[in-house]
């Protein structure tokens, strides 16, 4: 496991998912482990923050050309706000 | 939050954001990127 290796000091998974349940299932996983008991991070809190690419704190930080070339599209066909919902709370806890 | 020198765990999509296109943004706003993998569920 990456983290075993490198710790998880200043570690932050960013995500790329559409729907707002795969989001949320892989956002859960990593700050608390695995809510489903079915995988190797049952049990595991790895309290890693999650943040999905399309949020826009985390857009506003990306350069604007590369933003264009690789998110603008999956901006337009994803419902942005509904996919991003889960994110804050589940960092706060 | 600050992605300048945060290190990334990018988990992408094949049917919403892959991981290559998720990479390339984050190293553009300053993050190293420790793993990357595109996820595909179908």
């Amino acid at each position: 496991m990456v983290v075993e290796q490198k710790g998880t000091e200043d570690v932050v998974a960013v995500l790329g998912a559409n729907s707002a349940a795969a989001v949320e299932m892989t956002a859960l996983t990593l700050m608390s482990g695995d809510p489903s008991y079915a995988g190797p991070l049952a049990g595991v809190a790895l309290g890693i923050p999650s943040f999905h690419i399309l949020e826009p704190e985390i857009v506003g930080q990306i350069d604007a050309a590369i933003y264009e070339r690789e998110l603008a599209l999956s901006a337009l066909a994803m419902d942005v706000d509904e996919v991003v919902a889960p994110m804050k709370s589940i960092r706060e806890g | 939050m600050d992605l300048k020198g945060k290190r990334v765990l990018v988990i992408g999509e094949r049917d919403g954001v892959n991981a290559p296109a998720i990479e390339a943004c984050v190293k553009s706003a300053g993050a190293e990127v420790l793993y990357a993998e595109t996820l595909c569920f179908v």
